[in-house]
C-alpha cells in the first residue's frame, strides 16, 4: 500500500447523507475478478444517463470539479453493503481524502486497507468546508496527516482526530497481513491451547480438494 | 469476574494478541467465503506467495450470481460465469470446501451456516458480506468484513479488530398476532436510525426475542447492519440447542450434551454493563412497510407517506424529499393504497422454511392479484427447497400464481437475471431498499413475507392483521 503523509486537492462536494455503496459500485459490477478500473463505475446510476452519457446534472461532471481529489461528504457516509469495490473505486477515479462528519463502519475500515484517508470533523465545520468549495472556483484543501489538519489558502485550519494505530499503518503504508504475520507464534500458541476443528458428521454434497502445494 | 455481556466473553475467548492502543488479534472460527468479494482476496494471497491458514475452517459457496432457474444448462451471464470459474478454482487449489452451483446444499451463505451446523454458540465468524450478522442468531459474534481483511483471515485465520460498544436492545411485553420478526427489526431500525448502531454490537433480548423461533431471530440479527451495527446477537437457549441438534456440523451424542453445557455459558452475566440500552415494548409493534430508500425510512402498515415537511431536521427533510421523488410517492398516501408490479419472497432475512410456511398459509387457495407481473419464492437453500415440496408448499405458490425457483439471492441484489425494472416498485422480503438495489431505478418496499403474500393476492398492501392468520408458533 502506497503510504499516506499529505496531499493537496481540487474539492468536490458531495450533498448527500446516507450515501451507501451500493451507489458507489452498483451490483452489476461486482462480477469483477480484479481491484482494477472500477473509477468508471463510481455513482454510476447517479453519474450516467443512458448509454454511459455522463449526467450534466451529476455534481462529479460538472467541470468546475474535474480532476476532484478530495470529496467532502455528509453523515453516515459509506453505509450498507461491505463491498470494498467502494473504496476501489473511489481511489480509482482520483480520490484521495475523503471528509465528513461521520461514515459507516465497516466502509471506514475498508479505506484505511486501500490508503484513504476518511477525515472526520464536525458538523458546524462541514458546513463552513461545504459554503467554501460551494462558492470558491477551484477550492482546494490540504490535508497533512502528520499534522492532522485540514488546511486551506485563505487561513482556514481545521484538526482532525484519528486513531493513532490507524494513522501510523497509513504513514508508513503497512501491509496488514504482514502487520498481523508478527504474531504467528501467538497464533500457533493459540491454536494448540484451543484446537478448532469442524467436523462434518454425515456427508455433504460439497467439493473438498486436497490444498495443492 | 466482571459480569460480562455475551460480547465480551466471545471475544475474550479468542484473543490471540493484545497491545494497548492497537486494534487486537482475534481468531477466527468460521470463515465463509462466497463468489462476490473473494477473488480479489484469493489473487492477492497467490501474488504475496502466501496460504490459506485453515482452508479446514473456511466455507465457500455460490450464491449472489447463480441463477434460480435453468441450472443444469449453460450460464448466459458470461462475467457471472467467469467469477463462479475463479470461485471454483480457487477453492480447489487451496483445499476450502465449496458448495456449488450444482451441490445440493447449496443457498444463500447466511441460511446454510445455520442449516448445516456450520454456525454455532460462541463462535467468531466473518465473511465478506455485511449481513453476516445474521449467524449472531445463535449466540455468536459475527460481522461482515471487507475483501482486504477476507484476505487477512484467508493468510492469518484471525482479524485485527477494535473492540466495539454494546448496546442491548429488550423486545419486552408480548409480539402481536400478525407481527414478524421483519417487522420487530424494521421498527427497530425506524427509531434508532440507520446509523443510530455505527459502533456498537447489538445484542437483541426481552421476551419477544426469547419467544422467536431461530430463523425470527435470524431476520432480527439479519438486519442488524441496516441499523448501523456490524453484529448482533441473541443470547443461546433451549430453542437454540433444539434447532441444532442433528444438523450435519453439529456434534452428537454425548458430546452434544458437552457443547449444550459450554454454550449455556455463553450467555451474557445477570447485571451485565452494556454502553447502551434501548427498551421496546412489544405491545405497540404493528406490520411495517418502507416508503423510502433506506431501511430506516419505514411506517406502520396503518400509515401514510410522511410529508418531508414534517421532518424537524433539514438533512432528513431533503433526505424524505429525495426518497419519495424516487419511490414517486405523495405525501399522505395511505400505505395500503400503494400498488405493486411485482412481489419478492426470498433472501438471507427471509427465505427460510418458517418463512415460506406463513407466506404459503396466506395464499393458500388464492391468487396474486391480476395487475401484478410477477411473484416470485425463491428458498434460501436447495435444502429449504426439498423441504418445503415436500410439505407441498410449492404447489401452494404454484397454484396461487407465484413462481417457485431454485436457492440463491436472486432479487434481493439482482446479480442474476432476476432484476425489478426500472420504474418498477416490489414488495420484498429482504433487507435493502436502496436507490437501484433490485435493479437500476427499481422502487423497493421492505415487508415481512406474510405482508409480501397479502400484497401480492391483493396488489398493493394490506394489513395482514385482518385476515387473521399469525405470524409464529
Ligand atoms: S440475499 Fe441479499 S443481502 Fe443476503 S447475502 Fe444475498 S445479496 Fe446479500
Amino acid at each position: 500500500m502506497q503510504p499516506f503523509t499529505k496531499h493537496t486537492g481540487l474539492v468536490a462536494p458531495m450533498d448527500r447523507v446516507n450515501v451507501d455503496t451500493d451507489q458507489m459500485v452498483p451490483k452489476q459490477f461486482l462480477k469483477a475478478l480484479t481491484r482494477e478500473g472500477f473509477g468508471r463505475t463510481l455513482f454510476y446510476d447517479w453519474r450516467y444517463l443512458p448509454g454511459e452519457k455522463p449526467n450534466p446534472e451529476f455534481i462529479l461532471n460538472w467541470p468546475r470539479y474535474k480532476g476532484a481529489s478530495v470529496l467532502l461528504a455528509r453523515a453516515n457516509f459509506g453505509c450498507g453493503s461491505s463491498r470494498e469495490h467502494a473504496p476501489w473505486a473511489i481511489l480509482d477515479y482520483g480520490f484521495h481524502v475523503l471528509i465528513a462528519p461521520s461514515y459507516a463502519d465497516i466502509f471506514y475500515n475498508n479505506c484505511f486497507k486501500n490508503g484513504i484517508l476518511p477525515v472526520t470533523l464536525p458538523d458546524d465545520q462541514i458546513d463552513e468546508l461545504f459554503l467554501r468549495t460551494e462558492k470558491t472556483g477551484g477550492y482546494k484543501l490540504t490535508v497533512d496527516l502528520e499534522a492532522q489538519t485540514v488546511t486551506d489558502d485563505s487561513g482556514l485550519k481545521y484538526s482532525f482526530q484519528l486513531d493513532p494505530f490507524r494513522r501510523e499503518c497509513l504513514l508508513n503504508g503497512w501491509d496488514d497481513i504482514g502487520l498481523s504475520l508478527r504474531f504467528e507464534k501467538d497464533i500457533a500458541a493459540f491454536e494448540r491451547e484451543h484446537p478448532r476443528r469442524a467436523v462434518m458428521y454425515e456427508p455433504l454434497d460439497v467439493v473438498i480438494t486436497k490444498p495443492s502445494g | 469476574m466482571p459480569r460480562r455481556p455475551m460480547y465480551e466473553k466471545i471475544w475474550d475467548a479468542h484473543l490471540v494478541h493484545e497491545e494497548p492502543g492497537q486494534p487486537a488479534l482475534i481468531y477466527i472460527d468460521r470463515h465463509l467465503v462466497h463468489e462476490g468479494t473473494s477473488p480479489q482476496a484469493f489473487s492477492g494471497l497467490k501474488a504475496a506467495g502466501r496460504k490459506v491458514r485453515r482452508p479446514d475452517l473456511t466455507f465457500a459457496v455460490m450464491d449472489h450470481s447463480v441463477p434460480t432457474k435453468d441450472r443444469q444448462l449453460p450460464l448466459v451471464d458470461q462475467i457471472a460465469a467467469a467469477q463462479l470459474a475463479a470461485l471454483d478454482r480457487n477453492c480447489r487449489e487451496t483445499g476450502v470446501p465449496l458448495f456449488n452451483m450444482q451441490s445440493s446444499n447449496q443457498g444463500i451463505v447466511h441460511v446454510i451456516g445455520p442449516e448445516l451446523g456450520i454456525t454455532q454458540p460462541g463462535q467468531t465468524i466473518v465473511c465478506g458480506d455485511s449481513h453476516t450478522a445474521t449467524h449472531g442468531a445463535f449466540g455468536t459474534l459475527a460481522f461482515g468484513i471487507g475483501t482486504s481483511e477476507v484476505e487477512h483471515v484467508l493468510a492469518t485465520q484471525c482479524l485485527s479488530q477494535f473492540k466495539s460498544k454494546t448496546m442491548l436492545i429488550r423486545v419486552s411485553g408480548k409480539r402481536p398476532a400478525g407481527v414478524t420478526a421483519k417487522d420487530i427489526i424494521l421498527t427497530i431500525i425506524g427509531r434508532l436510525g440507520i446509523s443510530g448502531g455505527n459502533g456498537h454490537v447489538f445484542e437483541y433480548a426481552g421476551d419477544v426475542i426469547r419467544g422467536l423461533s431461530m430463523e425470527g431471530r435470524m431476520t432480527v440479527c439479519n438486519m442488524s447492519i441496516e441499523g448501523g451495527a456490524r453484529a448482533g446477537m441473541v443470547a443461546p437457549d433451549e430453542t437454540t440447542f433444539a434447532y441444532m441438534e442433528g444438523r450435519p456440523f453439529v456434534p452428537r451424542g454425548k458430546d452434544f450434551v458437552d457443547a449444550v453445557e459450554v454454550w449455556k455459558t455463553m450467555a451474557s452475566d445477570a447485571g451485565a454493563k452494556y454502553d447502551r440500552i434501548f427498551d421496546l415494548n412489544g405491545a405497540t409493534l404493528a406490520p411495517q412497510v418502507t416508503w423510502g430508500t433506506n431501511p430506516g425510512m419505514v411506517t406502520d402498515v396503518t400509515g401514510r407517506v410522511p410529508d418531508p415537511a414534517s421532518f424537524t431536521d433539514p438533512v432528513d427533510r431533503e433526505a424524505a424529499t429525495r426518497a419519495l421523488e424516487y419511490m414517486a410517492l405523495e405525501p399522505g398516501k395511505p400505505i395500503t393504497d400503494i400498488a405493486l408490479d411485482r412481489v419478492f419472497i426470498g433472501s438471507c432475512t427471509n427465505s427460510r422454511l418458517e418463512d415460506l410456511r406463513l407466506a404459503a398459509r396466506v395464499v393458500d387457495g388464492k391468487h396474486v392479484a391480476k395487475s401484478l407481473k410477477q411473484a416470485l419464492v425463491v428458498p434460501g437453500s436447495r435444502g429449504i427447497k426439498v423441504a418445503a415440496e415436500k410439505e407441498g408448499l410449492d404447489k401452494i405458490f404454484r397454484a396461487a400464481g407465484f413462481e417457485w425457483r431454485d436457492a440463491g439471492c436472486s432479487m434481493c441484489i439482482g446479480m442474476n437475471a432476476d432484476v425489478l425494472p426500472s420504474g418498477e416498485r416490489s414488495a420484498s422480503t429482504s433487507n435493502r431498499n436502496f436507490e437501484g438495489r433490485q435493479g437500476k431505478g427499481s422502487r423497493t418496499h421492505l415487508v415481512s413475507p406474510m405482508m409480501a403474500a397479502a400484497a401480492a393476492v391483493e396488489g398493493h398492501f394490506v394489513d395482514i392483521r385482518k385476515w387473521g392468520v399469525d405470524g409464529g408458533e
